[in-house]
């Protein structure tokens, strides 16, 4: 007889591991990534394989060379993270600075504190916004769908704004809302509309983030929150003054609100623990987002938004604590 | 010159001064009286703040020998009979002899003594596996080899032998007792380091019937007595089936070593036996 | 819908493999071993010595203290000695060693397998008869059932809970009593409840028993007090505190007992015991344990004298030891895995399960991603992965604010956890120090 085995309950496990959590978002982000190679054609792809391959490449070159560890690639988190910031970025992105994004997001906010797990701050969305400060112009060409598809190393003449873009650069010469000609509500739930790769198809990511509450890897908190948050702030806005706020179903499908919501403020490493935790957290992305848009400079506020939050994370946690079983007060 | 660089020097300089004169302020109205000697004592303890004394840190012993005045049971087993001796000096008393102490581990049940018996799936803390069963030996017991002393100790003084499954204490040792208070089944003590360093002990904490006991190691006290028989100082007590050797009555004779039927007496530095080595005997350990 | 309790709880795999295994008797073996320490509390004082001729229902130990408990012995045979015997975690406790010689009971026990329904004895002494005749709780935590029969001072009792949830994966010990002896379990429940003097109980079960719910209901409608309630599926749905938030809402204080909402729940095999003991003035000195499992080739649920070997009742179900890797007594989530099969089956022991060499390690252990999961599955609202931390940084102040001690142990968050961290080892180890801090400032 081999000798027994002892170890403290329990004995069986459940089947959720990191790595069906890992390969569960991948196949969430692929109907907004499919949707994006639809509008962007083959540079879309081009994008995506150098941000996978490179994401991987670092973890594994850190992991085996720098930290000396037991290399992690296999769980997925590397491919979730590459995948994302090539969602994040325009597809006409120059391959070398997708590089430098993902050595940014991989070895900068993931290693740097201590890998999976450890870090504070979205990697994908840093590397994003390292990208935008470093590389502005480049990260602000948007090539217009359908008519790029055929390009894939010059966009020269197929380039335009992204709504939110338009929606400034023309309130900013004086124009009132009326006057401004922005992209129909059937064209921003589709995707047809300049963007980043992965941000442009509201119905794809709404697929995605219904997949990742039926796998029970998200929960509805965040999403819900972060969405309903914007929705009744740019309302609010929008009430007081249409001529100079957009209405609020444009503020939820333009831009990476939506990608955002349900995929980046979601992340499970740099997001409340508590229920009521992710709901706060919700609400700030809501409502900074928002600010970010209509008083900011930046056209687009999204990524600012969460990594605000996530600074936020640690005192969240420690503030909004679950309400425990027969508490006594 | 720019009369906006000349503002600048004198709005800079006179905030500065501002502040200076707060910070001193603050330090003269905040200023604590303290003993000096609390300082001094400070500095002569060897600054490792591991605790061994029962204060959190040097400097609270410092405070608690200056409070108190004497050196009545504050010792500082780290810094030893030269530290005690310095701190007495600065304080003008006399100092105490302080006895040299060694952590030893009190047993001897490696993989080859008392083979696993079952695999330990759980966390590799002993303070769990304690808790959980008997050990992978069998012996309830003996040490779990989880090396929860190695994690308390500060000074790198003992390790676990991944050949044997049990921690070894090295010279670098200031019997500052963590590993003690470390150790779920009490098997770390500490003891005299002896004379040139030489110690004899019972490596076994078992306190079950003997016929028990042997079965989850070869080398298990079985309580069988001939040791205290043969002790002609009375250094050798058998209490609930386990022999303990007193280490002050100890004259390092080694009567006790040769008649132990299991080897679970323990002789360290001792020097090789006279007579030729006999099949029989004991290995010997240096520890 | 269904009623369950609110806060988190998972849904492992149910696996109750020996569910149509009707409960089968087994002889006891030449020789038996009577732990003297059964029952949650004080060892019993064992009142039998080397030598004695005992009967089967004979009186062996007697519990002294107030939360202690009678032992009785399950055969006739002869004491043969008196000494320390392996318990489940491989220490070795006193025990009495019984070499059994026959079957011959105890003339008082009745035997015969005639429905009792009529209850002549008064409250009072009916927990009398249950204090003498050793039941205790056979969910598994073994508490003294004549403690908890009494209503402290001041305190009233108004619900009678019958827990029959048996939410552990495999186990059907429960499932097959409530099927073969449901008029036995309504009997016993109206006995408890004249004990308790109230006048309404709740038999709970998990709706993945509907052939229960529905037996027991059509016995139970002739007794205007007593209901049956269906509950959905979950995990741990048969905690004393889940199981009366689920029927009735109300939240047991944190650190307090049931009886502080008018609530007292007792497990069905407990009520059988009860009825047993009232109505035929038979001892607790045997139970029904399920032996499960994918290595058991014959699962089954067993009538087995307290005292028998593990390895007898794996011997029956055709186990097969080669290809085992873990013999857990209780059920995969709250058993505890065993060191021996020579040790004996105690009555808290509701199961037998055996996982094979490959079921049986852990999941490789991976950093914590913060997924939040272990907070959503914990059902007493707490924070797993804090207290974990925390304990194994031994930070144990911040564990007791932090509640470590209203962990019941149920093993939800670390059965979740998709790192597979030893989420529940940790906290149990930090519960064991923080008591031990709050005793040693109390003194």
């Amino acid at each position: 007889m081999n000798p027994l085995i002892v170890s403290g309950s329990p004995h069986i496990h459940g089947e959720m591991t990191i790595k069906s959590i890992m390969w569960g978002v991948v196949i969430a982000l692929l109907p907004a990534w499919l949707a994006g190679v639809w509008f962007f054609g083959i540079a879309a792809v081009i994008v995506t394989l150098v941000s996978i391959a490179s994401c991987v490449l670092f973890e594994f070159l850190i992991q085996k060379f720098v930290l000396k560890q037991e290399t992690t690639i296999n769980d997925g988190s590397a491919v979730v993270t590459g995948l994302l910031l090539a969602m994040n970025v325009p597809s006409s992105l120059p391959w070398w600075q997708v590089v430098i994004g993902s050595l940014v997001a991989i070895g900068i906010v993931k290693m740097a504190f201590g890998g999976l797990g450890k870090n504070l701050f979205n990697p994908a969305l840093v590397a994003r916004v390292f990208l935008l400060i470093s590389f502005p112009v480049a990260m602000t060409t948007w090539p217009l769908p359908i008519e790029s598809r055929a390009n894939v190393f010059n966009f020269d003449g197929v380039t335009g704004p992204t709504p939110l873009g338009s929606l400034k650069t023309q309130l900013a010469m004086g124009q009132t809302l009326a006057q401004i000609k922005l992209p129909s509500y059937t064209d921003l739930f589709w995707g047809n509309i300049g963007g980043s790769l992965g941000e442009v198809s509201a119905i794809a990511l709404i697929i995605g983030g219904i997949y990742l509450l039926y796998r029970k890897i998200i929960t509805w908190h965040i999403p819900v929150s972060y969405i309903l948050t914007a929705f009744i702030f740019s309302g609010i806005l929008w009430l007081v003054n249409p001529n100079r706020y957009a209405d609020p179903i444009f503020h939820i499908l333009a831009g990476g609100l939506l990608i955002g919501a349900i995929f980046m403020a979601t992340d499970l490493v740099t997001s409340p623990m508590t229920a009521w935790g992710k709901i706060i957290f919700g609400i700030g992305c809501g409502v900074l987002t928002i600010v970010i848009r209509v008083f900011g400079a930046y056209p687009e506020g999204v990524s600012f938004a969460i990594l605000i939050m996530n600074a936020f994370v640690p005192l969240i946690d420690r503030a909004f604590k679950p309400k425990r079983f027969g508490e006594v007060k | 010159m720019d009369s906006s660089i000349l503002y600048s020097i004198i709005t800079l300089g006179l905030i500065g001064a501002g502040s200076a004169a707060i910070l001193y302020w603050v330090a003269s109205k905040f200023k604590v009286e303290e003993d000096p000697r609390i300082d001094a004592v400070a500095e002569a303890l060897p600054q490792a703040n591991c605790g061994g004394c029962g204060y959190a840190g040097c400097r609270n012993f410092a405070e608690a020998i200056v409070k108190t005045g004497s050196l009545d049971n504050l010792i500082c087993p780290v810094g030893g009979d030269e530290v005690m001796k310095r701190i007495a000096s600065i304080l003008g008393l006399e100092a105490p002899a302080v006895e040299s102490m060694i952590a030893v581990v009190r047993c001897n049940g490696s993989f080859q003594n008392s083979p696993s018996k079952f695999q330990y799936d759980g966390v590799k803390s002993c303070a769990f596996a304690h808790i959980t069963f008997t050990g992978e030996g069998g012996c309830p017991y003996g040490c779990l080899g989880h090396g929860d002393c190695e994690r308390a100790c500060t000074f790198d003084a003992i390790h676990v032998n991944p050949a044997t499954g049990l921690p070894e204490v090295n010279d670098k040792c200031t019997a500052c007792g963590a590993c003690v208070k470390a150790c779920p089944r009490n098997i770390i003590e500490m003891r005299p380091r002896g004379k040139k360093d030489r110690r004899i002990y019972v490596t076994c904490m078992n306190k079950e019937k003997g016929a028990v006991a042997r079965k989850n190691c070869e080398v298990a006290c079985i309580g069988c007595n001939k040791c205290v028989k043969e002790c002609r100082f009375d250094a050798i007590t058998l209490s609930n089936n386990l022999a303990y050797i007193d280490p002050h009555k100890c004259t390092l004779c080694r009567k006790c070593v040769e008649v132990c039927p299991t080897n679970c007496i323990l002789e360290v530095n001792l020097p090789p036996r006279k007579r030729a080595a006999q099949s029989d005997s004991p290995a010997e350990i240096t520890a | 819908m269904l009623k369950t309790f609110q806060k988190g709880g998972v849904h492992p795999h149910e696996n109750k493999l020996s569910a149509n295994k009707p409960i089968q008797p087994i002889d006891p073996p030449a020789k038996i071993f009577i732990p003297l320490s059964q029952s949650l509390g004080a060892p019993s004082k064992p009142v039998v010595k080397k030598g004695d001729e005992v009967k089967a229902g004979d009186i062996l130990a007697i519990g002294e203290a107030f939360i202690s408990s009678n032992i009785h012995s399950p055969v006739s045979g002869k004491i043969e000695k008196i000494d320390d015997y392996f318990d489940v975690s491989g220490y070795r406790k006193p025990a009495i060693f019984i070499e059994v010689t026959g079957r011959e009971w105890n003339e008082s026990v009745d035997l015969s397998d005639e429905l009792k329904e009529d209850i002549i004895l008064d409250g009072a002494s009916i927990i009398q008869k249950v204090k003498e005749l050793g039941i205790v709780g056979l969910g598994g935590a073994t508490f003294p059932t004549h403690v908890k029969l009494m209503v402290p001072q001041g305190k009233k009792a108004e619900l009678l809970i019958i827990n029959g949830v048996e939410c552990e994966p495999y186990l059907t010990s429960d499932h097959r009593l409530m099927l073969e002896k449901p008029r036995e379990i309504i009997t016993g429940t109206r006995i408890l409840m004249k004990a308790l003097g109230v006048t309404k109980a709740i038999i709970g079960i998990e709706n993945n028993k509907p052939d229960a719910i529905n037996l027991l209901s059509k016995h139970a409608s002739s007794y205007p007090g007593i209901e049956v309630c269906a509950l959905k599926v979950k995990y741990p749905q048969g905690g004393e505190k889940q199981l009366i938030q689920a029927l009735t809402g109300r939240e047991v204080p944190s650190g307090k007992l049931p009886i502080e909402v008018g609530c007292i729940v007792q497990n069905v095999g407990t009520t059988f015991a009860v009825y047993q003991a009232i109505q035929k003035n038979k001892p607790l000195v045997e139970r029904v344990v399920t032996v499960t499992g994918t290595n058991v080739l014959n699962p089954s649920n067993f009538l087995v004298k307290i005292g028998t070997p593990v390895s007898v009742l794996l011997g029956k179900a055709g186990w097969q030891p080669e290809k085992a890797g873990k013999v857990i007594a209780g059920g995969p989530m709250m058993g505890k895995a065993l060191l021996n099969v020579e040790v004996p089956i105690v009555k808290g022991t509701s199961g037998i399960l055996v996982l094979n060499r490959e079921e049986s390690f852990r999941p490789k252990v991976q950093p914590c991603i913060r997924c939040a999961k272990c907070v959503s599955a914990c059902p007493m609202g707490l924070e797993p992965y804090y207290l974990a931390r925390v304990s194994e940084l031994e930070k144990y102040d911040l564990a007791e604010n932090g509640a470590i001690l209203d962990c019941i142990e149920c093993g939800s968050c670390q059965y979740i956890c998709p790192s597979a961290r030893p989420l529940l080892d940790h906290i149990r180890l930090g519960k064991l120090k923080v008591n031990e801090i709050i005793r040693s400032r109390n003194q």
